[in-house]
């Protein structure tokens, strides 16, 4: 008898332990089926605070993204390599007060576009007119996304173009027109990068440049040598394009110190940003990498740079880091890294990463918190960006998703894990990848919005509110287009229809905008840190050029700061080393402020 | 002086038993590629799994059984879920390590158990909980050496068990059977026997499809059963099954098993039987 009850009681145990992985992996979607969610505005701003609603051709904006079509003998797997150069990066080209933005191509013949912002609701593409719309020619190679600095502290923004082919630099001319800047020798005449960041790394005023490689230099991808062109590992490759590090000499020239200062690699960088995540004074640079570790290069005071992503815990779990951006996600005055990855259910779970920085910081040292946040799972995740959506004073987060949507119902992954799996003598040749065959690889993922609760959870809300976007998204950026003093959402996608969400938050939600300008630093006051402290809360943000995967968001910051009526003060750090102190400043208010160096 | 001699008498005495082989293997294969290419996700994910393990199967054993038992097995699976088990969260890897160590005490017939503990739990993972396990699919660095070296240890480690001819079956089957999927996805060769450079293979070739409890007895009964695991993988790889050896394995497995359990049942009883019989014939003459 006793024998028989422990056979039952057995079977039970072992009947709960099989059903446990089910529930615990299904929570979310149970617990979506027993809520009664309702998808109306008001709801929304009742239970969330904000509605988003696609006004994309309302305000007059038609774009569609081109893949490029590279050397025949990809054909097989072309949408695998051919996968990016959708990108969005904003900026008030003309300095109106109005945000406007610039949208790539990657086709040959293809024209990029800049969105002017007209400030009546509506936009119109003056890329032709302004000189920067035919930038996708044989000769030259294809956009892969651009990035705005002023180089030469004139007071107006230029556009550096990340490319497959010739990197190229355009000077803005007052707000009237671009004109292309010989870059001379020691820029590459033929790169493979996507990502490219603005940042001055030496803090004497003017902006350096930093960019990443992603397959080598030395291929053209248009007219293949050899098919041995594919990452030699899926997680350990080291065959990528290499790093570039151009020192800012401020006659208009720039001299490629990579080598001097130690930022050298060659890692298949996908996105790069740049912040002084250490607290020394000088900005440092985050690379996400495709294909292996990501990398933190800290600064030593200018003179050179180490990777210490191993040291302070982020560099060692090989990934596919495609994204890098920071926000303070918790409100303690510290930026977190987000890194996204590769989630495939059954196949592949990577994981997005979130590298939350220690407290208190004596020592550098972050740990991933990514799933204890909730924020983990996205899917093929490409572009990331935090940014305040509701207005509550706690950093939310946008996630683009999705790698090849092909024909429905059919599947590609079975085939792409057969040989990325494999030894690098087949995975690193492009013959031995069986052929696509028009099949989706994480294709019609949905792209993620994730809201930052203030008490250690993110809930994701993007059918809620009005986002759902399933276009094989890569670059997300975050601006106010419409000065109401909150963030639209931009999302450009691979061969696919750029969108705009325009958001409308509670009336009852706060906020506070800061627009910097640099004097002894930088004149786009990239690397200045605002921090601003309100109601026992303190957040800190950083202006950035880069941000996310190939996406820049608009240059002020903007901070949501709930019902809260006030705030107490607002601190500046400048990449001069100047302090400046705001106290009591206006709320719902964009306040300009010039850096202010004492004589 | 006694004390010490004793201790010294003792160590002299220690003689290494073979059954150490398959722990020490896993656990030189685990580090040498952790401390080289940083394999795992990290040590804490990999001791849960252990000590889930361990500890489900000491309880399970003692509460069933009522005596403790050897905890290399146990360690075995652990080991083995914590590198095959692929997730970012803590809990996949030990409820995976659970169901492993529960499955060889509820999933038994006559007396034995049928699924390897590791490929049930891994398998039970994968259709339980797609959305939050993975299985690991990377290779060893990006080195040659490295796989070849994991390869030669690994087969002498396995011949010294007298059981080279399962890995080796599998792995002849597995590269003829590569060479049918070739022709009939028009896929290239390296493509189809891409997989089997990998990590993944390594541990189920010499760790799954050689366990001893889960195998059946005859020498030339075990290189049919991995013959038919490796023809069922084909058929499941032309389904596009990504891991499509674990799921064969599952399949096959414990219906070798059962078959030579129940075929071993009857054999018993005729022999009994005829036993009988001709004591009975013995004592009417």
């Amino acid at each position: 008898m006793a024998a028989k009850n422990n056979k039952i009681s057995l079977i039970v145990i072992f009947a709960v332990l099989l059903v446990t992985p089910y529930v615990v992996s299904h929570y979310d979607t149970i617990k979506k089926v027993w809520s009664s969610e309702n998808s109306g505005h008001q709801d929304a701003l009742n239970r969330y605070g904000f509605y988003l609603k696609d006004v994309t051709s309302d305000w007059g904006v038609n774009f569609t993204h081109h893949a490029p079509k590279l050397d025949s003998k990809l054909d097989h797997i072309m949408p695998e390599v051919a996968s990016v150069g959708a990108s969005v990066s904003v900026s008030d080209f003309n300095n109106d007060g109005w945000q406007d933005f610039y949208l790539t191509n990657s086709e040959h013949g293809k024209p990029n576009a800049l969105y002017e912002n007209l400030g009546n609701g509506h936009f119109k593409n003056v890329a032709s007119q302004m000189g920067v719309a035919d930038v996708n020619t044989k000769a030259t190679g294809v956009s892969m996304s651009s990035v705005w600095g002023d180089y030469d502290n004139d007071g107006y923004e230029d556009l550096f173009i990340a490319k497959w082919g010739k990197p190229m630099l355009f000077h803005n001319d007052k707000g009237k027109g671009f004109t292309k800047v010989d870059l001379g020798s020691e820029f590459p005449d033929w790169v493979n990068s996507n990502t490219a960041v603005w940042f001055d790394y030496d803090n004497d005023g003017l902006l350096d440049l930093f960019m990443g490689g992603y397959f080598d230099e030395n291929i053209d991808l248009w007219h293949l040598k050899s098919t041995l062109m594919m990452p030699e590992s899926f997680e350990y490759a080291k065959n990528g394009g290499r790093t570039y590090l151009f020192h800012n000499l401020g006659n208009g020239k720039f001299k490629e110190v990579s080598k001097k200062m130690g930022v050298v690699s060659n890692r298949w960088t996908y996105a790069a940003t740049a912040a002084d995540v250490d607290h020394s004074g000088y900005p440092d640079l985050i690379l996400a990498n495709d294909y292996g570790v990501d990398q933190l290069f800290l600064n030593q005071k200018g003179k050179e740079f180490y990777n210490a992503a191993q040291k302070v815990g982020i560099g060692f779990v090989p990934k596919s880091g495609m994204n890098a951006s920071l926000g303070d996600v918790m409100n303690r005055g510290r930026l977190a890294i987000y890194i996204t990855n590769i989630s495939e259910p059954g196949v592949l779970i990577q994981g997005n990463s979130l590298w939350v920085p220690t407290v208190p910081s004596e020592k550098l040292q972050y740990k991933n918190l990514a799933e204890n946040l909730g924020i983990e799972l996205g899917g093929w995740s490409y572009g990331a960006q935090f940014g305040d959506l509701n207005l509550d004073g706690n950093q939310d987060l946008y996630v683009a998703n999705g790698f090849y949507s092909g024909k429905k119902g059919t599947d590609y992954w079975y085939d792409f894990s057969k040989v990325a799996g494999g030894n690098k003598k087949i995975i690193a040749d492009a013959k031995n990848w069986p052929a696509m065959k028009g099949r989706s690889l994480s294709g019609y993922q949905q792209n993620k919005i994730w809201i930052n609760d203030g008490a250690g959870k993110f809930q994701e809300v993007a059918d809620a509110v009005g986002g759902k976007l399933k276009l094989d998204s890569r670059a997300v950026a975050l601006a106010d287009l419409n000065n109401d003093g909150t963030l639209e959402i931009l999302v450009a996608s691979q061969g696919a229809p750029f969108k705009i969400y325009k958001n409308t938050v509670a009336a009852s939600h706060n906020w506070i905008g800061f627009k910097l300008k640099g004097t002894k630093s930088n004149s786009s006051a990239i690397g200045a840190e605002v921090e601003i402290y309100w109601n026992s809360n303190r957040q800190v943000q950083v202006v950035n050029s880069a941000s996310g995967f190939s996406a820049e968001n608009q240059r002020p910051l903007y901070f949501g700061l709930g019902e809260t009526g006030s705030v107490q003060k607002a601190i500046i750090h400048w990449p001069s080393g100047h302090t400046q102190t705001i106290k009591n400043p206006d709320i719902n208010t964009l306040h300009t402020i010039t850096e202010s160096v004492p004589s | 002086m006694s004390e010490n001699g004793s201790l010294v008498s003792k160590i002299k005495n220690l003689k290494y038993s073979h059954k150490y082989t398959p722990p020490l293997l896993i656990t030189g294969i685990v580090l040498a590629a952790h401390l080289s290419f940083g394999i795992l996700t990290g040590y804490r994910k990999l001791l849960l799994a252990i000590v889930a393990s361990i500890i489900t199967e000491a309880a399970l054993h003692r509460w069933i059984l009522g005596k403790w038992r050897s905890i290399s097995s146990a360690y075995i699976s652990g080991v083995s879920v914590g590198i095959l088990i692929r997730s970012p969260m803590f809990w996949p890897y030990a409820l995976c390590s659970m169901i492993s160590i529960a499955s060889k005490y509820v999933l038994r017939y006559k007396g034995r158990h049928l699924w390897n503990p590791s490929n049930f739990g891994v398998v039970a993972m994968l259709l339980l909980a797609p959305g939050s396990v993975a299985v690991l699919s990377i290779q060893w660095g990006n080195n040659m050496w490295a796989m070849l070296v994991i390869w030669i240890i690994g087969s002498i480690s396995i011949y010294r068990l007298k059981r080279f001819h399962i890995c080796a079956t599998y792995v002849l089957s597995f590269l003829f059977f590569g060479l049918i999927r070739a022709y009939i996805t028009g896929d290239p060769y390296l493509a189809e026997i891409s997989p089997i450079t990998g990590p993944m293979y390594q541990l189920f070739t010499f760790f799954m499809i050689t366990d001893p409890k889960t195998t059946v007895k005859s020498k030339w009964g075990r290189c049919l059963v991995v013959f038919v695991v490796a023809f069922v993988e084909m058929i499941l790889r032309l389904h596009e099954a990504v891991y499509a050896p674990f799921y064969a394995l599952f399949i096959v497995g414990p219906i070798a098993m059962a078959i030579e359990i129940w075929w071993q049942d009857r054999h018993d009883k005729n022999e009994i039987s005829t036993t009988s019989k001709s004591s009975a014939v013995n004592l009417s003459t």
